[in-house]
């Protein structure tokens, strides 16, 4: 793949003395590894998507979003002082943790991830630009993170669902049996006590979440244990009758 | 059949709601009776109505007016919820077409396919469900029975044994004992009495701080152990001592009159004493035949009917379900399988192959939460376990505080689906 020369220098961006032991640390990790890491310099440029919310370097702080150094390793909603949305909260109490992997979960589609979340940002579907936004975000967290194989840089297996999957046309009659499930916990009101509302989401949100906890990228066990036992039908059809509950 | 005016109440609620539904006008409905209205029962009674869309006749047959659900009784008595926020009413689901008879069910003629109730009337039936829940074996605590319950409460169903219970940890002088004989597997809540302890310690920590707790278990190990011991020892050091009987010895005897308790030969005198007895399935069941010599239910496992008698479905803590825990979250779970099944035998609906899950999530002291769950296939000889988890010793505050404030959410949620 082609890339342009950054128009600035990582130095500059960055403001961190250490910076040329890390790129060549990153290098390195790429070279040996070069299946899954990415161009910070061209993550640079791609940062400029999210710096009018998100801060990052020297002297970084919140803004409208939580600052993003030392964010290899993190807890969901781990900054002091942030005020985060109830469900970004849930996600971090119930073990999300910000990694190569979430990370590129998150940045393709935030409500894929963390349904509530007040990240309004439509997410960044090429593949190439996530790795290299990650890459360029991983220079400003001080955890191991040159080791390509261990987490929070470990290598990550492409996280899309299956179109195959999202296509799949459910039975809202299935889904409403199945629902019987659900309503155990979930409030068929849609009232959100401790436990979230599933009524009136798109199917394509609802396919997304579930598949995110059927490859356990979600950390709640309760709801991955539920995934893992539905079928991409049975899972389809409760996204089906769900979109129609208000 | 005969009813009191009171009774009827139920039955004139549910007759304007069939008349809605144009379908049915003017057909003999087929009738589904419920024996027992908690987890179990009150969650079938609903779904059969609900989704019968008012071809089914439902009654649902339950002596109490307010149910208090033994599930987050435990946290009444621990000071985290008021006795009527764990207190409901039958009214929801009897203006959504469930006739609900306050009475006691007192026999079953299955032949006949008819529930006699203790006020005299006769209920018909062409299928059943009895989700009684539980009944103590006698004897199997000696000295104590039924008559001692005021003196020594077991506060193992819901209402005002655990009133009682609660006042009499209040009442404790400084520096005294609760006890607790525990039961023998196996009995409804697994995680129940050591959540309960919890609980009681959390109150003896504010209250009456160098107060003893004592647990005569006849297990030699329980469930949640290393969950419940790891938060022991964080919040109440000291506090709490759990006896296993491979240890200490059974208990031989229990003297309400004088507050003893007398296990592997030597004589323990407590101020309270919270005597859970060995337990089975409740006495209806066994009226009706539905027991085995466990003196629980057997079950086929993909439907919830009766081994007895196809007619008839059993679900809760009244079963054998296999790797099933006598839960409320179980019940419930139960329920909508047998509610399918009752819909697809009177009505020729589709029946969808049964799904089974539980979860029980059980307090430690504020805001840690744990919970174990598991989900469950039907296989020919019993409820099978397929997959579960457990939370983890040494999880965060963050974790466990988000463990506590899901359980509200179930607690909120299954509330909501069983009496709508």
């Amino acid at each position: 793949m082609m890339r342009r020369q950054a128009p600035m220098s990582i130095e500059r961006l960055t403001g961190l003395a250490l910076w040329r032991c890390l790129i060549g640390g990153l290098i390195g990790g790429a070279l040996g590894f070069s299946a899954s890491a990415g161009d910070a310099e061209q993550g640079a440029r791609i940062y400029a998507k999210c710096q009018s919310c998100h801060m990052v370097g020297a002297e970084a702080h919140n803004r409208v979003g939580p600052h993003l150094n030392e964010l290899f390793g993190r807890k969901a909603a781990g900054v002091e002082g942030y005020r985060y949305s109830a469900e970004l909260n849930r996600a971090g109490a119930n073990g999300l943790v910000w990694e190569a992997r979430t990370l590129h979960l998150y940045i393709e589609n935030p409500r894929g991830l963390v349904t509530g979340t007040r990240m309004a940002f439509r997410g960044i579907a090429e593949r190439q630009d996530r790795d290299d936004l990650i890459a360029y975000l991983r220079l400003f967290s001080a955890s191991p993170r040159d080791i390509p194989e261990a987490a929070p840089t470990a290598a990550v297996r492409d996280p899309d669902v299956d179109p195959a999957i999202l296509a799949i046309e459910g039975d809202p009659a299935y889904g409403e049996y199945l629902s019987g499930e659900c309503a155990t916990c979930h409030q068929a009101s849609g009232a959100d006590k401790g436990i979230p509302s599933i009524t009136g989401w798109p199917a394509r949100d609802f396919v997304t979440a579930l598949h995110a906890y059927k490859n356990k990228h979600r950390p709640n066990p309760v709801m991955q244990l539920v995934a893992t036992n539905l079928s991409d039908e049975e899972i389809a059809a409760l996204a089906a009758f769900f979109q129609g509950v208000d | 059949m005969k009813m009191t005016r009171r009774q009827t109440l139920g039955t004139a609620l549910a007759g304007a709601t069939a008349l809605a539904a144009p379908a049915v006008i003017g057909a003999v409905r087929p009738r589904a009776v419920v024996i027992g209205g908690g987890a179990g029962g009150a969650t079938a009674a609903r779904y059969i109505a609900k989704d019968s869309k008012g071809a089914i006749d439902v009654t649902l047959i339950e002596p109490s007016r307010t149910y208090y659900t033994c599930f987050f009784s435990n946290l009444y008595i621990g000071g985290f919820r008021s006795l009527d926020s764990i207190a409901h009413s039958y009214g929801k689901l009897a203006s959504n077409g469930v006739n609900v008879v306050h009475d006691w069910a007192t026999g079953v003629d299955r032949d006949a396919k008819t529930v006699a109730l203790a006020g005299g009337a006769s209920v018909g039936y062409d299928r059943l469900v009895v989700a009684p829940g539980i009944d103590f074996r006698e004897g199997s605590i000696p000295g104590w029975d039924l008559s001692a319950q005021n003196a020594m409460p077991h506060a193992w169903k819901g209402g005002s044994q655990t009133e009682l219970l609660k006042a009499q940890i209040e009442s404790m002088a400084p520096g005294g004992v609760y006890a607790m004989v525990a039961p023998p597997n196996p009995y409804r809540c697994p995680p129940g009495p050591y959540e309960r302890v919890s609980m009681v310690a959390h109150q003896l920590k504010a209250n009456n701080p160098t107060a003893k707790i004592l647990i005569f278990d006849p297990k030699p190990k329980f469930s949640k152990q290393a969950l419940f011991q790891e938060g022991w020892e964080q919040h109440y050091p000291g506090m709490i001592e759990w006896l296993d009987a491979d240890f200490t010895g059974p208990v031989e005897d229990v003297r309400p009159a004088t507050m003893e308790i007398v296990a592997g030969g030597e004589v323990t005198k407590v101020d309270v004493c919270n005597a859970i007895p060995a337990q089975k399935a409740g006495l209806i069941a066994e009226k009706a035949g539905l027991t085995d010599a466990s003196g629980f239910c057997p079950i086929v496992p993909a439907t919830m009917q009766s081994r007895m008698d196809e007619n008839v479905f059993v679900l809760g803590d009244a079963t054998i379900a296999g790797d099933m825990p006598k839960s409320g979250f179980s019940a419930n779970s139960q329920a909508k399988v047998a509610a399918m099944h009752v819909r697809a035998g009177l009505t020729g609906s589709k029946a969808f192959p049964a799904k089974y899950s539980n979860t029980c999530w059980s307090l430690i002291e504020t805001e840690d939460g744990v919970k174990v769950g598991a989900r469950y296939e039907a296989t020919e000889e019993k409820i099978a376990k397929t997959d579960g988890f457990i939370s983890q010793t040494g999880e965060d505050a963050a974790m466990r505080k988000q463990t506590y404030e899901e359980s509200l959410g179930w607690y909120a949620g299954i509330t909501a689906d069983m009496f709508g």
